[in-house]
């Protein structure tokens, strides 16, 4: 399991939280003006990476908020944990 | 590469001569310099392809590239379970498709595959799952796949250990039975497929990962740069699973995948004590009894993305809390061992089996949590779509495509969970 570090709450069992996805995902400010394949690309194209994630999670059975972390998907290891807002925060020698 | 053919007989003469005289399933060839068709990913799907494409279509130049060895990826970390019981018309005929390529899979291949259908039954719990289930009931008797509504004394009937108790916190209140589906041998697929498939001339090479992917000027794919060097290809095939969006995007080409570890497990073996397969999507449970005993108990997807092939163990003691109520003969046995495998995942949980908008790139994914069953006729159609440059009628509407265009086959909604 999943060690998880809410920026509100602290250090908590991943059974508290609930998973949001990839992260800084922007909706289009001028959906209209969109073709079918930019809403194809907004609603299901994401960039699923082997490496470091930007990532958000809600912790659900705690706080309740949402909040973005830095994951690495090839090892599980969480880099950072950052709130919404915030710019992803820029790892040293390693690519985003 | 004439291949002992296996028999009754060979069986019996190899064990009198102290099992001496076996020769290696497939060769160990080193890579060529160029191939017809190149299919990157060593599990079912793929190495079924490389089969059709020189059984069926006379290309024969043709090499499998496995990062690991054959079946230890996906194919060897499901749970076996084989039915075609899918709600709409575009699903059950793929499903039913692979279903009947199951039917005569170990006379064809002349391997042992295992097919065993011993029916597969889906739990009912809610007033919600009666009315999809009947619903599903009657859209499979209209596209001829067979699948038949149970009271709970009948599924109690097909399969004694259930307990249909009412006081449980989700009663069984029915089940929707398929009787042609089941279960096979998952590793006997595999190396069935590479035996076939070697004894045509297809070189199945392991060990060798990609890690690139060239593009000649007008676009087309030239070459796949790999740990074992440069392999030409004038066509390639990825069926990658897990990993399709790191191969895919090697050649610029996004696919609307999403990577997760699915879990499963198994128990102690134990003597024959349960008769078919029983899933339950409302509680998630999935279990049968291989033929070494052990029950195989399939969990859930962890809730984020991952290519580790593990995941948390709360997921599957929750299938374990469902399976426990169900079966609670089953409470005392041990878990002996569990582990993951990483299931590509489409938006509409509906695989994708189609051209890419590179040339000469094909791509057969998506499957997620339930590509085992299909692994005959999606190899089948894949090599059909790879040989003809057009996709097979079977999986015309299964295209990246249909994600811009609003077609989607939208297996999730239908089913209400990854299946």
């Amino acid at each position: 399991m999943l060690v998880i570090v809410c920026p509100y709450c602290g250090k908590r069992p991943e059974i508290e939280f609930s998973y949001g996805g990839q992260a800084h995902l922007a909706r289009p400010g001028q959906p209209a003006q969109l073709d079918d394949q930019a809403w194809a690309e907004f609603l299901y194209m994401r960039t699923n990476t082997k490496g470091v994630y930007a990532e958000r999670w809600r912790h659900a059975r705690g706080c309740g908020r949402f909040f973005n972390a830095l994951r690495d998907t090839s090892t599980d290891h969480f880099l950072a944990f950052y709130k919404t807002g915030e710019a992803q925060p820029v790892l040293p020698g390693r690519a985003p | 590469m004439s291949r002992q053919a296996f028999s009754a007989l060979s069986l019996i003469w190899r064990g009198l001569s102290r099992h001496r005289s076996w020769q290696n399933q497939w060769r160990k060839p080193q890579p060529k310099a160029a191939y017809d068709a190149v299919i990157v990913g060593g599990g079912g799907h793929g190495l079924g392809a490389a089969y059709y494409l020189a059984k069926e279509h006379g290309i024969r130049n043709v090499a499998v590239l496995e990062k690991g060895w054959i079946g230890g990826g996906n194919t060897g970390r499901n749970t076996t379970i084989i039915r075609s019981n899918y709600l709409f018309n575009e699903s059950a005929a793929l499903y039913d498709h692979s279903l009947k390529l199951w039917e005569d899979l170990s006379q064809v291949l002349n391997y042992n595959v295992m097919f065993s259908p011993r029916g597969v039954m889906m739990l009912a719990h809610t007033v919600h799952d009666i009315q999809v289930f009947k619903r599903h009931v009657h859209a499979n008797r209209c596209n001829g796949v067979d699948n038949e509504w149970l009271e709970p004394e009948q599924a109690k009937e097909f399969c004694p250990p259930l307990n249909i108790a009412d006081n449980i916190r989700y009663p069984v209140l029915g089940a929707a039975l398929q009787r042609r589906g089941g279960t096979a041998r998952h590793d006997a697929v595999a190396w069935g497929y590479a035996r076939a498939a070697d004894s045509l001339g297809v070189d199945i090479i392991e060990n060798c990962e990609v890690t690139g992917i060239r593009r000649g000027a007008g676009g087309a794919v030239e070459a796949l740069e790999t740990t074992r060097g440069l392999i030409g290809a004038r066509k390639i095939g990825v069926s990658a699973a897990g990993h399709t969006s790191v191969i895919m995007r090697m050649a610029g080409v996004h696919v609307p995948l999403e990577s997760f570890p699915l879990q499963a497990l198994v128990s102690e073996p134990v003597k024959p004590v349960f008769p078919c397969v029983v899933m339950s999507n409302t509680i998630h449970a999935y279990i049968s009894q291989s033929d070494k005993g052990e029950l195989v108990i399939g969990a859930g997807t962890d809730a984020y993305t991952s290519y580790t092939q593990r995941g948390a163990l709360h997921v599957n003691t929750h299938t374990l809390d469902a399976i426990c109520e169900l079966f609670p003969n089953f409470r005392r046995l041990r878990m002996m061992r569990n582990w993951g495998g990483i299931v590509d995942v489409t938006p509409d949980r509906s695989p994708i089996i189609a051209k890419t908008p590179v040339p000469g790139l094909f791509v057969n994914c998506g499957w997620g949590t339930g590509g085992f069953k299909a692994t005959p006729g999606s190899a089948h159609v894949f090599a059909w779509t790879i040989a003809r440059d057009e996709p097979h009628p079977i999986n015309a509407p299964f295209t990246i495509e249909r994600f811009r265009d609003g077609y989607l086959i939208d297996e999730a909604a239908a089913a209400a969970v990854a299946h």
